[in-house]
């Protein structure tokens, strides 16, 4: 008898991507379970989009092994593809074509009937809070339709795996918060999502688990929380001292907390008691012009790992 | 196990993709023309009768008195090369635009291949949509053509499938340029002006190519719009050619029509690839 494992649906392991002598991807290794909610979180550049490329079966890989839903997407593209929903970084749905037609033509290209591309476009964008504007063209709907329009269009197929590239780049906070509520109910319903983001607070909020990319590599890979308890302190002071003091500043309260980062605008001051650090830096005659106590966050783990803020 | 039950899924899931993969691409595009087809309908109707009108009617009460045609009249004379020409023309803009805009403009083609649809798909079903409206295109012309008394010969019904052959011809192969084009500066504008026009000019259409000097024939025998405007010269009213003529007419704009196809998928498929 067989015995039912989960067995990851996608298991990458030192997956490459080289254009000519320059490494997009180098040599990665990570494993998605079913159901779960995995990110890649970096800079722009870090190689996030490549890899989703690979994983999403349309960009060949260099070297390394790559299998998705027990697939080599060398030989098995198509089978592959018919199991994913895509949502690209930029959107690319059909201008020429209205909102409900999108739906309905890229249903098409799994296969489906005509009706049953007809009913799950009416059902999808009643997902997406589209509903009222199916006959618009799509250049006249907002940026975070046009998103929620790309996301209905990636779950025409009934995808078991969700690819989301920056899924919320160039979104105002409202709309933002729109689309995490969708994702979150497709999470909900044991949709497996992997996205990438360069918002550390959209990885903490969608992702169960994620992998800190820089430069092609893997910095680290856990949990949210758990990365912030490995990599940073419970809080962090942020001071202002004016661009030109910070770096002075600095030099002499060395000793108070864990670590100090002095950044162009701010000196970052990571502690367990933000509070009674920030009392004591004024004790010693030192009054910031601005100062802030705050929790630790992606953000944090990502300068600590790589001596670089994550949007630069 | 679970990987297994996925895996069959996915074979499974697969299978109408990739044996009718082109047909869908080819449904999208038509219904993207839809978007436009008021402009289509009329250029397809109106274009014959002011073609045929100007040249045929107007231009022939000139010609027609010292042509050298013999009995052959300049509107029987000049209209296999429109029908040609009309076919030329509309293949061209669904083969230039189209291409760029799905990688550039409006990247479509990434989303199309985001789904189990392969790149060599994706050019099979663009071009399968300009055969769709390259057919209807050339049947109204045909059928106004007759309305004109256009053509002696009832081979000349043949014009239809000769002025089709033409059109992919030079279709195919500017879509295989423009599937290289990564910065746009222009290139549908130019090939327009400064290919379309001149072989549209200079292919044996108005005048027979031999009344060109000789070191400028080779613009003929070149382009295909010569080829099928000769060929059609034959059906039509049954000028006189060597059979071997005849027969390179038809198989030269198939070896363009082959060699474009077939460039346009492997460039269409590396660039999809990044």
């Amino acid at each position: 008898m067989w015995n039912i494992v989960s067995t990851p649906v996608i298991a990458a392991s030192l997956l490459t991507k080289k254009y000519k002598d320059f490494a997009a991807v180098d040599g990665i290794s990570f494993e998605v379970e079913p159901g779960e909610s995995f990110g890649l979180l970096g800079p722009n550049g870090a190689g996030k989009s490549t890899t989703m490329r690979m994983v999403g079966a349309v960009s060949t890989r260099t070297s390394g092994s790559l299998d998705i839903l027990g697939l080599d997407p060398n030989q098995h593209g198509p089978e592959i593809r018919s199991q994913l929903g895509v949502v690209p970084q930029q959107d690319n749905l059909d201008m020429e074509l209205r909102v409900r037609d999108n739906l309905i033509v890229y249903g098409r290209y799994f296969g489906m009937g005509l009706s049953a591309c007809a009913a799950k476009a009416d059902e999808l964008l009643e997902f997406a809070q589209l509903s009222d504007r199916k006959k618009s063209k799509v250049d006249d709907l907002s940026g975070g339709m046009k998103r929620r329009l790309t996301i209905a269009r990636s779950l025409m197929n009934d995808p078991k795996v969700l690819l989301l590239d920056e899924p919320t780049t160039g979104l105002d906070p409202q709309a933002r918060h729109i689309l995490w509520d969708r994702l979150f109910r497709l999470k909900e319903q044991g949709t497996t999502l992997v996205l990438t983001t360069h918002y550390m607070d959209e990885a903490e909020q969608l992702c169960d688990r994620l992998v800190v990319v820089d430069k092609g590599t893997i910095m680290a890979e856990g949990a949210p929380a758990d990365l912030i308890r490995t990599y940073s302190t419970r809080e962090v002071l942020e001071l202002r001292f004016g661009s030109d003091n910070n770096a002075q500043v600095a030099e002499q309260v060395t000793g108070i907390g864990d670590r100090i980062e002095v950044l162009p605008d701010r000196i970052l001051i990571y502690s367990n008691d933000g509070d009674a650090d920030l009392d004591r830096i004024i004790a010693k005659g030192f009054t910031p012009i601005t100062s802030l106590v705050r929790r630790s966050s992606l953000e944090d783990v990502f300068l600590r790992l790589t001596g670089r803020s994550l949007i630069e | 196990m679970t990987a297994l039950i996925e895996s069959t899924a996915a074979i499974e899931a697969a299978l109408k993709p990739r044996r009718y993969g082109s047909w869908y691409v080819a449904e999208h595009r038509l219904r993207g023309m839809r978007s436009y087809y008021k402009t289509l309908v009329f250029t397809s109707i109106g274009s014959p009768f002011m073609y045929l009108f100007a040249l045929g009617v107007g231009l022939a009460t000139l010609v027609d008195k010292n042509s050298g045609l013999g009995s052959t009249s300049y509107l029987v004379f000049v209209a296999p090369a429109l029908i040609a020409s009309a076919a030329v023309t509309a293949a061209v803009e669904e083969c230039t635009y189209p291409i760029v805009m799905g990688f550039k403009w409006n990247p479509i083609f990434l989303g199309i291949n985001a789904a189990p649809i392969s790149g060599n798909q994706i050019v099979n079903g663009i071009f399968i949509a300009v055969l769709a409206r390259l057919f209807p295109t050339t049947l109204i012309y045909y059928a106004v053509m007759l309305i004109f008394g256009a053509v002696p010969s009832p081979l000349g019904v043949l014009d239809i499938p000769i002025a089709i052959l033409i059109g992919m011809a030079f279709g195919l192969v500017i879509a295989s340029y423009m599937a290289t084009v990564e910065q746009d500066v222009g290139q549908p504008a130019f090939i327009q002006r400064f290919i379309v026009t001149p072989l549209f000019l200079f292919s044996g259409t108005f005048f027979p190519l031999s009344q060109m000097p000789v070191f400028l024939q080779w613009i003929g025998w070149i382009s295909p719009l010569w080829h099928g405007t000769e060929l059609g010269r034959v059906v039509s009213y049954g000028a006189v050619e060597p059979g071997w003529l005849t027969l390179g007419h038809v198989l030269y704009p198939l070896a363009l029509c082959i060699y474009g196809w077939r460039r346009t998928q492997v460039v269409v498929t590396r660039r999809l690839d990044k």
